[in-house]
């Protein structure tokens, strides 16, 4: 398992794995150096990437995989996921209902694609998590102080402007867990704040997984590439559901007394899966 | 519980207890100053502050 911190999902898994007496490695992923030309972990038969740091997880994603070596998730769900533009553009791609969405490169095409899209809009960074740095725009001159602010103020990536309609929901949006081909448990996460995140304080409840939520979570994970994933979705007043973000490096620490699902022993059936798909193809 | 570890927070020197099976790049917070701090290795149990927050994490 390669990791940034110990949290209370790394021990789950550790604790899973260990009740089933199956040997894990803790790396940890500040002392990691990679030689790209020796494949120092083909020891391993998979690798479960819990790291914090988006950059670090994409890239070692990345080595592993060209190394051959199984993990949950891939560099391709990573990359997807990692990237609120490139998520988007998965769904869209696989018809996946998904709030409507414009990208602009500069303040003064996105204030037009702004004023195109109507009041309110959420403007998001591509790269970025747990709720940092989301803008709900209501007006043209909040707007306007907005784009100048990230102009003048942000690092490259807020040079690309990822322009979503605002989805007027229920105080709730619903976060389905996928694992593999099936949702295995969602809960609603209630908050007074436009930002549901339960990292941003949000209250959750279990969201019982109807056919309708199991579908659209399970085609949301599909487009990103699969695997293990958090399907973020919205309700809108009219009862439709789409599907805002899809996160590849799960949080559930709220989720399994909420949901009676026991998320991380689901995780390590899919990762026994993967390694011995990976085992199986190696002695075809 | 006697497995126990005393060990102190660097913030603030209050006495902090781990559990027995606290573990390395476990983040633990110091009920005195409510910093957050990082076990940073076990043997012996140190401690240090938490990394702060980056532009990229997340899940």
């Amino acid at each position: 398992m390669l990791l940034s911190r110990v949290r209370v999902e790394e021990k789950l898994f550790l604790q899973a794995f260990a009740d089933r007496n199956i040997p894990v490695d803790v790396v940890n992923d500040r002392g990691v150096i990679f030689d790209l030309h020796g494949n120092g972990w083909s020891k391993y038969q998979v690798i479960v990437e819990r790291c914090i740091n988006h950059s670090r997880a994409l890239y070692a994603l990345r080595i592993f995989n060209d190394w051959g070596i199984p993990t949950v998730n891939t560099y391709e769900v990573a990359t997807i996921c990692g990237n609120k533009l490139e998520t988007t553009s998965a769904l869209i791609r696989d018809k996946v209902p998904t709030p409507a969405c414009k990208i602009a490169f500069t303040p003064d095409s996105a204030l037009t694609a702004i004023e195109e899209m109507g009041y309110p809009v959420v403007l998001k960074p591509a790269v970025g998590s747990w709720g940092r740095l989301l803008s709900k725009i209501n007006d043209r001159e909040a707007a306007e102080a907005i784009l100048e602010h990230k102009e003048v103020l942000g690092s490259y990536h807020h040079s690309i402007f990822y322009i979503q309609k605002y989805i007027n929901k229920p105080a709730r949006d619903i976060r389905s867990f996928v694992i593999g081909d099936e949702t295995v448990a969602a809960i609603y996460r209630y908050s007074d704040h436009w930002i549901t995140n339960t990292a941003r304080g949000g209250r959750a409840e279990n969201c019982p997984v109807t056919p309708e939520i199991n579908a659209l979570s399970v085609a949301a994970a599909k487009a990103v590439g699969g695997g293990v994933v958090a399907v973020d979705i919205l309700e809108t007043a009219e009862g439709e559901l789409l599907v805002n973000e899809v996160n590849y490096t799960m949080e559930f620490r709220n989720s399994i007394d909420t949901t009676g699902v026991n998320i991380p022993d689901r995780v390590v059936d899919y990762v026994l899966t993967v390694a011995n798909q990976q085992q199986e193809l190696e002695y075809a | 519980m006697s497995d126990q570890k005393i060990t102190e927070c660097p913030e603030c020197a209050a006495e902090i207890t781990l559990p027995g099976d606290v573990m390395e790049s476990e983040i633990v917070q110091c009920a005195e100053c409510e910093v957050e701090l990082e076990v940073v290795s076990l043997d012996p149990l140190t401690l240090d502050l938490a990394p702060e927050e980056e532009e990229d994490w997340g899940e």
